[in-house]
């Protein structure tokens, strides 16, 4: 055996049962250190070799150097994915343990519906305007063709303020602020709290509405109904279709109530449509040639149509919310469970 | 509005099922939201002859054998007195639903199915009947009011089912009248719709009558007040026989809920039905000087209504006089003085049309609504008050209870209750519509209407000539025929578009709308729950915030009309509201958690309001219960602050609800913009607070004008930054603004100081506290050495110390 074969054998055995990357360093220092190095005792051995045989012998060594290189490098990565995976499996975890997550709160479920009409429209060129909650009788009554006489005024009961100053009871108010400030075309669109003086079970005194206006040239009843067919299957899916059906409003002529088909059970009737397939969610109309001329604008060019949203009624029947009361009550077991974003 | 379809079918021909014309009435505008069968809850009761009837031994108890006809004969015991072999009797047989009564009889306590039962070891069968068990009152059906068997007659066919015999097989429309048409309210308002949408003859009632030459002398009717009262039409009648009505007509009034009362009132509530004109009739005997005189009431003057309540009225108060007194509040009711009594001899009866605002503001204020001030409300129409008379001379003929003499008033105005003629384009109604209704429809509808069209030229356009009824006082233009032709035509025709011929438009949110929107997310990220609560509060709410007397926010406008004081104010703070909010969770165990809202509150110009008040838009923010401190609202407030781009500045403040000496104020461009604070302990015990809230008010409208833009991209340093971190000693009233406000001061690189210990205690002095800083200094130009940064921190250092007395920690 020469003597690097016995190089070779000694340091096979001196490698085995070295799997960590300490006691593999260990051994390379003892064979390949600088000074004090096995392999390179043989170097320094060099000068002291007859001069034919010195070629021979340098090759040895470097084989021998670069065996003992390729066999430690090996050692060296079986080393490492050994104490890598030692140091995955020490740091095990339940992964079901909960998460450590920061708390996201919700908008209100009415600003959760607003914002989604308000997307809606805004697509279609509507603007948003939103007036005041305390108005003067002219703007919620008088130009909406509602003069002091009018039985409609009975249709609301209004909070006054003062002889002259109320709380709004509908958002149809900002209209007229509106077509006052704004020629043709107007596409706009109100959103706002609005108020009744009525308290019981389904009834709030303060509740939300978003009152929708386009005044334009030859806006007729069909793209009231267009629109809207529209806005029903971006909000309640794609097949919901609308019915009209007369109603009356001061401010409209000719007036109607929109329903539309139940998005629960498809219009084959259940219980959330009381049987009949369909389910009233606003009111509309064509502007009152009266309300126009109240704003200076010329019905023989114009025309246009309004319709008025009760948020909190749409936003209880998407959300399925059984009590209006609850809207109201920031009850955080409520609040916590609407997140539509 | 309640129709009985008995009633309706007196005036129009109907030949749908009730649920057919519930559908017909709901798309031409007139939704039934109630419809239902009169003995919806009676069924299995048939015409039973009693054949053979023994008393049951020491009791009140028969055993009757009751024959059934085709559904057979059974034994059944009875315990009515009037029972009697011979006679015929509602027989409920087994299985039949009948009203359950309490021990009297006549208390009604939910229904019962009949069954198979012994009284007494005789086998019962079956169950004979009282009105009551039925639901028929005696105005209903006369005999039914009898508390013992309700007799049916001789030749009601045996085995027949007894509902038709005692109408119990009507049907009940409730319906909703818009109020755009009075002249619906009325059972002859409504049957004019329903001949119109089946396309029927319409059926006039019977309005002839035959006037005596008996006449009054020296009596005479004025109209002082012709803007309130724009008709008033007087009759008098003598030889009247008081007594009750008939039964048909006393059947009818009970279907739509009202007693019979005696022959000459029920006249009254008839028409008021029938055709929706109030009417009234006064005792003529009790009439003093000769006259009816209409007129304002005088300040303080006095009526004491048919109710037996005195009112004390003011000139606002329309009243009917005799020559001296007040004999009837106009619209509303009428006096006991004149009062109809059974000993009454003559009557003058009244047909008015009142100003419908007058009769509402009138019935308001004396808290008296009637079915004739509703009607009067709603607007009654002079067609009707022409006809009501007619109508109620026609029924006194038919009644017999009176001759109708030939004195008669008609006090008018000068109003028409003529048809009136109007002529539209017809191309105006396509132009509402969007779609085009063919002639021939137009046509036909309008005569349905009876509003008698033709159609003409004029100047190349078609035009349509309508004759409008007086009844139908809200036809005004285009757009109402417009209505009219679609109603009746079907909006299931109209093909939907989308605005077609509208200009693009663009929309969306503005700035504003978009920042509070963007603060309204941001909070959310916090972990907050938006909130939405009224817009008006408790007069105690300013008092549980202990503002004193002078605070701006006592200020508030009032409500005149509110629905109880604890919603009569309109806001002036968000915060108590939110107070309240905690509160209630807290009572549901949600001991801690994080609440805000986003809301308007109203700051008045001026008290009462003469202007529109400002309304600013206000932020609350509520942290409370585990984790949370003054410090993490004051987060939220930063957080605030970034998402409009401003910068807050925060001082110790006070306020009179809070903890006094963990509240500041929040400050933007020198201007305080709000507050935050802990709630005050012991406003938190007197809520039963469980864990301390922290607030924060911030008057977002103030803040808006001074967001700052975008901001602009600064290019990254040079060099990288470098950090100290020192450990200062000073007195405990030092704050942090201070000693940041110093360092600042010192050294122009420092670019960030972040406070990361406070220590109070051994080894430092009792007066002292430590607080530890990291500075962290960004190079300009050049790279900092590590002398230079010695040399910064020697030069703050220097300055604390000779400023604030600060020592570097040992």
């Amino acid at each position: 055996m020469s003597r690097f074969d016995e190089i070779r054998e000694k340091f096979l055995e001196e490698a085995k049962g070295r799997t960590d990357s300490r006691s593999i360093y260990e051994l390379r220092k003892k064979y390949l250190d600088r000074k004090a190095g096995e392999v390179n005792a043989l170097m320094k051995e060099m000068r002291n070799i007859p001069k034919d045989e010195k070629a021979d012998f340098g090759k040895n060594v470097n084989l021998l150097k670069d065996w003992v290189l390729e066999n430690l490098s090996k050692m060296e990565e079986k080393a490492r994915e050994a104490e890598l995976q030692h140091r995955y499996e020490s740091e095990k975890i339940d992964v079901t343990i909960p998460a450590d997550k920061d708390p996201r709160g919700n908008l209100h479920p009415i600003t959760q519906m607003k914002n989604q009409m308000v997307d809606i429209f805004a697509g279609m060129g509507f603007e948003i305007y939103e007036g005041t909650e305390i108005e003067n009788d002219y703007y919620n009554f008088t130009a909406l063709n509602t003069p002091m006489d009018h039985p409609a005024r009975d249709m609301q009961d209004t909070f006054y303020l003062s002889p002259e100053y109320l709380l709004r009871t509908q958002t149809s108010a900002g209209q007229i602020h509106v077509m006052e400030a704004k020629k043709p075309p107007i596409k706009i669109l109100s959103p706002g709290k609005v108020f009744r003086s009525d308290d019981d079970a389904t009834h709030s005194p303060m509740f939300s509405q978003m009152e929708g206006l386009v005044v334009d040239k030859g806006i007729t009843l069909c793209d009231l109904q267009g629109m809207l067919d529209e806005f029903v299957q971006q909000v309640y899916g794609e097949g919901t279709r609308t019915r009209l059906r007369p109603s009356f409003f001061p401010f409209t002529e000719p007036s109607v109530e929109v329903d539309c088909s139940c998005f629960a059970c498809g219009g084959k009737g259940c219980k959330l449509c009381k049987g009949t397939g369909w389910i009233e969610i606003l009111g509309a109309g064509v502007v009152n040639n009266k309300v126009l001329e109240n704003c200076g604008i010329d019905p023989n060019e114009y025309s246009g149509f309004a319709f008025g949203i009760g948020i909190e009624r749409a936003a209880m029947l998407k959300y399925g919310i059984n009590n209006i009361k609850l809207l109201f009550e920031s009850d955080l077991r409520v609040l916590e469970q609407i997140n539509d974003a | 509005m309640i129709a009985p379809l008995s009633w309706l079918k007196e005036y129009v021909e109907i030949d749908c099922t009730p649920q057919e014309l519930q559908d017909k009435l709901f798309s031409c505008g007139f939704e039934v939201e109630e419809l239902h069968e009169v003995g919806e809850d009676i069924s299995g009761v048939v015409v039973g002859l009693v054949e053979t009837c023994e008393a049951i031994p020491d009791t009140h108890l028969h055993v009757c054998t009751v024959n059934c006809g085709a559904h057979g004969t059974f034994q059944i015991c009875c315990g009515a007195d009037n029972v009697e072999a011979g006679r015929k009797f509602p027989a409920a047989l087994v299985g039949a639903t009948v009203y359950a009564t309490s021990r009297d009889h006549t208390t009604v306590e939910g229904t019962m199915t009949i069954k198979k039962g012994k009284l007494r070891g005789y086998e019962s069968q079956g169950m004979l009947c009282s009105g009551v068990e039925l639901g028929v009152s005696e105005d209903m059906y006369p005999g039914a009011g009898y508390n013992g068997l309700l007799v049916l007659p001789d030749d009601a066919e045996v085995g027949a089912d007894v509902k038709p015999i005692l109408g119990l097989d009507d049907w009940l429309f409730d319906i909703a009248i818009t109020a755009n048409r009075p002249d619906c309210q009325s059972i002859f308002g409504i049957a004019r719709e329903v001949a119109a949408v089946l396309e029927k003859p319409l059926k006039m009632p019977a309005l002839d009558y035959t006037e005596t030459d008996v006449k009054l002398d020296n009596f005479n009717i004025t109209v002082d007040a012709p803007q309130l009262c724009p008709r008033y039409i007087g009759h008098y009648v003598y030889d009247v026989k008081t007594g009750p009505s008939p039964a048909w007509m006393r059947r009818r009034l009970a279907l739509v809920g009202m007693n019979a009362i005696s022959n000459m009132v029920d006249i009254t509530n008839y028409i008021l039905t029938e055709l929706g004109q109030p009417m009234h009739a006064f005792d003529y005997a009790y009439l003093r000087g000769n006259g009816i005189n209409v007129r304002t009431a005088k300040d303080g003057e006095k009526i004491v209504t048919l109710d037996e309540q005195e009112l004390t009225l003011n000139s606002s108060n329309l009243v009917i006089c005799d020559g001296e007194r007040p004999i009837a509040l106009a619209g509303v009711m009428g006096g006991l003085n004149s009062e109809i009594l059974p000993t009454t001899e003559s009557v003058m009866f009244e047909s008015a049309k009142f100003a419908r605002d007058n009769i509402r503001r009138t019935s308001r204020s004396v808290g008296k609504r009637t079915d004739a001030s509703a009607r009067y409300e709603k607007g009654v129409d002079e067609y009707a008050t022409v006809m009501a008379m007619k109508r109620a001379l026609h029924l006194v003929e038919e009644l017999g209870c009176g001759k109708v003499s030939s004195t008669h008033f008609d006090v008018n105005t000068g109003n028409s209750v003529e048809p009136r003629e109007m002529t539209v384009e017809i191309d105006k109604i396509s132009g509402v519509l969007g779609i085009t209704v063919p002639d021939e429809d137009i046509v036909r509808i309008m005569n349905n209407l009876d509003m008698k069209p033709s159609i003409s030229e004029k100047d190349g356009k078609r035009m349509l000539t309508l004759r409008v009824p007086a009844y139908r006082d809200d036809m005004e233009g285009y757009q109402d025929v417009a209505e009219e032709v679609i109603r009746m035509y079907g909006y299931d025709k109209l093909v939907p578009t989308f605005l077609k011929s509208a200009e693009v438009t663009t929309g969306g949110w503005n700035p504003v709308q978009r920042r509070e929107m963007r603060v309204k997310e941001a909070l959310c990220g916090l972990g907050a729950y938006e909130c939405m609560h009224y817009s008006f509060f408790s007069p105690s709410d300013l008092d549980l915030l202990r503002y004193p007397a002078d605070a701006p926010e006592r200020n508030a406008i009032r409500i005149m009309n509110p629905i109880s004081e604890e919603l009569s104010l309109m806001r002036t703070t968000l915060t108590a509201s939110m107070i309240h909010a905690v509160v209630r969770n807290q009572k549901n165990g949600r001991l801690d958690g994080r609440l805000f809202e986003i809301a308007k509150v109203f700051v008045p110009k001026a008290l009462p309001l003469t202007e529109y008040p400002d309304e600013r838009d206000h932020l609350v923010v509520a942290f409370w219960g585990k984790g949370e401190d003054f410090f993490t609202v004051k987060g939220a407030a930063e957080t605030v602050a970034d998402t409009l781009h401003v910068k807050f500045a925060y001082k110790a403040a006070t306020r009179s609800f809070t903890h006094p000496y963990q509240t500041a104020d929040v400050i933007c461009e020198g201007q305080t913009v709000g507050y935050i604070g802990t709630l005050a302990y012991d406003i938190a015990e007197a809520e039963s607070m469980r864990t301390n809230l922290y607030l924060m008010e911030l008057d977002l409208a103030a803040l808006y004008p001074l967001c700052g833009n975008t901001p602009a991209f600064e290019p990254l340093p040079k060099f990288l930054d470098v950090s100290r971190d020192l450990a200062l000693v000073m007195d405990k009233n030092i704050t942090c603004a201070q000693v940041e406000d110093q360092i600042r001061a010192a050294c122009k690189y420092v670019r960030e100081i972040r406070l990361f210990d406070v220590y109070e205690g051994v080894p430092i002095p009792p007066t002292m506290k430590s607080m530890a800083f990291t500075l962290t200094f960004r190079a300009g130009e050049e790279e900092f050495t590590s002398e230079d940064l010695d040399r910064y921190v020697a030069k703050i250092l220097k300055k604390l110390d000779a400023v604030l007395g600060i020592t570097l920690r040992a």
